[in-house]
């Protein structure tokens, strides 16, 4: 289709040459705008590519010069994160647990009730249903991650602590339900693309051999849309990681190795919070920290990303 | 042969029964996400409602949670859609027409679009990151009105450009026939044919994507967006703050008359978004009517 467009771009204008001088100028005049307008919307374009670039080389650059003072070794490995307090220590690991701590508990949730909302709009629900509950779906997904926040460490927390004491009024467990919850809808509708682009032939042959709903959603639906599935979890898990303002309200500031999911923790994101709320100056230590930490963050969500297209696209099933 | 009608006739009720319970389970399921929608609305009401005043939209946030409102981070917010709305719509829609209309098919355009689809997936806090150090240091901006507009506007912008592009792309071929048909040029069929049948569509995905940039915290606080402004920034490079930033500010604090000035920040910040979504889907109704 573009490229049609182009060699349309040849065919008219100019032909017809000077009448009257105002229409040789007003030709000119379009025919400049037909030269100048594709410039000025690559270059609108090139904007994309351009912060893309800015991403990489402000990471790259200010983690490099962190990483003359800071051994990349004791980052990666070390496993004590105390940025602020002498002796520092710069082990990522801390945060990194923490990250995934609430990476999983999210997943944990999301996932399944994600999945299974998907098969229930797209083989069960009838069409009323699916028109109540699809809008909710995307207002549950443009709620503000702040408002998450308070939502968990005004609802969910307090629940948590009546039903286990010995929890923390800042937890991952709560952190990580409420992350789950807004990822929910990105997990539901992204199977359910998938699975909707399943011809409805296959469902049919399927009943024709008398089958139940729920075995035409097993053994046909979810194996045939499994690559998209799957990509939507990966996307899931990425989006979890990088999510900021939840954790860094209801989960706590205390980066540690702890496996234990009542526990106060502190993710990458929400140290990049906490350093950039005081007024760290230029230069120092922990300002190199929130790049080298922003840098892993980056380079995880991006492989996640790849993978997720990687997944949607070499497992496709077609039909 | 009995013996084997009832073991079959066993089966299938079996399997009935079993389809029966999941799909209980499947409903059960997906309530939870229309549940927990109905949970958080009614948890900040019930806490936000009794502090839902005139005054919090008049005061400026001060020590004491009685006399504190949200007029500086609301009028942050304004301002800072306000820049971001022209700079985002003729960057992102720019991008889209160029990628629909004029690029070829070759390696540069994939790897535009592919780079478009990964900018999408990077967490906003990363673009916190980018915009600390391009607009803030490098551009010395400082912690102005400006570059928090630039740093959201960057951020907004895969948004945009995507839905721009679906919209643009769901403009049939004959409008484009019929206007070269009639001689115009190619960036007169695209000005005045294309781009106008397209512009509810294009309409849409720019105020879900102010929407975004409304509900947005952590980037803005990476750049350094105040958490405490008393006043009304006066030009683009006065410092600001935002609502989100405002609700952060008094959610962090342990009096509980902060998170009751807290919940009913997010009342005004989700009614703000309600209108906004609500217009969304106006317009793409008469989108979709049209096409």
């Amino acid at each position: 289709m573009q490229g049609e467009a182009m060699q349309e771009n040849n065919q008219p204008q100019t032909n017809v040459s000077s009448k009257a001088g105002a229409y040789v100028f007003k030709n000119e005049r379009v025919s400049i705008m037909n030269k100048v307008m594709p410039v000025l919307l690559f270059l609108c374009a090139s904007i994309s590519v351009l912060t893309t670039i800015g991403i990489v080389v402000t990471l790259i650059s200010e983690t490099f010069a962190f990483f003359q003072k800071v051994p990349v070794f004791d980052f990666l490995f070390g496993t004590k994160w105390s940025p602020l307090i002498t002796p520092k220590s710069f082990g990522v690991l801390p945060l990194l647990n923490g990250t995934l701590m609430i990476t999983l508990i999210a997943c944990l949730v999301a996932i399944p009730f994600g999945l299974a909302s998907a098969i229930y709009l797209s083989e069960y629900a009838p069409k009323i249903v699916r028109k109540i509950v699809k809008p909710i779906l995307e207002v549950l997904a443009g709620v503000p991650t702040i408002v998450y926040g308070y939502f968990a460490l005004s609802l969910i927390t307090p629940l948590i602590r009546d039903i286990f004491p010995n929890a923390g009024v800042f937890n991952a467990l709560s952190a990580g339900i409420v992350v789950g919850i807004m990822i929910i809808p990105m997990v539901c509708s992204l199977s359910e693309d998938a699975m909707s682009a399943v011809p409805r032939s296959l469902r049919d042959g399927a009943y024709a051999l008398g089958a139940t709903r729920f075995e035409v959603a097993l053994k046909i639906v979810v194996p045939a849309a499994f690559s998209g599935i799957v990509a939507s979890a990966v996307l899931a898990f990425s989006r979890a990681i990088g999510e900021t303002m939840i954790v860094t309200v209801a989960a706590g500031a205390t980066p540690s190795l702890t496996a234990n999911p009542l526990d106060s923790i502190q993710t990458m994101t929400a140290y990049i919070v906490q350093v950039s709320l005081g007024d760290t100056p230029h230069g120092s230590l922990e300002y190199g920290s929130i790049f080298a930490v922003g840098m892993t963050l980056f380079v995880i969500t991006f492989l996640l990303n790849i993978l997720a297209q990687y997944i949607a696209r070499r497992f496709r099933e077609e039909y | 042969m009995s013996i084997f009608q009832d073991a079959n006739r066993k089966q299938i009720a079996n399997r009935r029964r079993v389809d029966w319970l999941l799909h209980i389970l499947f409903v059960i399921a997906t309530s939870v996400g229309v549940l927990a929608l109905c949970a958080l609305i009614i948890d900040v009401l019930v806490d936000g409602v009794a502090r839902l005043q005139p005054q919090l939209f008049t005061e400026f946030p001060s020590r004491k949670a009685d006399g504190s409102g949200m007029k500086s981070a609301l009028v942050g917010t304004v301002y800072m859609l306000l820049i971001m709305l022209p700079l985002s719509f003729v960057l992102g829609v720019g991008a889209a027409i160029y990628l629909e209309e004029y690029a070829g098919k070759n390696r540069l355009t994939r790897l535009i679009q592919l780079n478009i689809s990964t900018l999408a997936g990077v967490p906003s806090i990363v673009y916190g990151i980018l915009g600390l150090t391009i607009f803030v240091r490098l551009m010395s901006l400082d912690r102005s009105l400006i570059a928090g507009a630039f740093t959201m506007t960057l951020l907004v912008l895969p948004i945009i450009i995507v839905s721009a592009q679906e919209a643009i792309r769901a403009v049939p071929k004959s409008r484009r026939d019929a206007s070269f048909a009639l001689g115009a040029t190619k960036w007169q069929t695209v000005s005045r044919s294309v781009i106008p049948s397209s512009l509810a569509g294009i309409l849409t995905g720019v105020i879900l994507a102010m929407s975004r940039a409304i509900g947005e915290t952590a980037p803005l606080v990476m750049i350094g967006a105040l958490t405490y402004v008393a006043f009304l920034p006066n030009s683009l490079m006065d410092s600001f703050t935002v609502m989100p930033i405002q609700i952060y500010n008094w959610i962090s604090k342990p009096q509980l008359e902060f998170k009751e000035l807290a919940a009913s920040g997010i009342l005004v910040l989700l009614a703000l978004l309600l209108i906004m979504n609500f217009s969304a889907i106006m317009l793409r109704n008469k989108y979709q009517k049209n096409v």
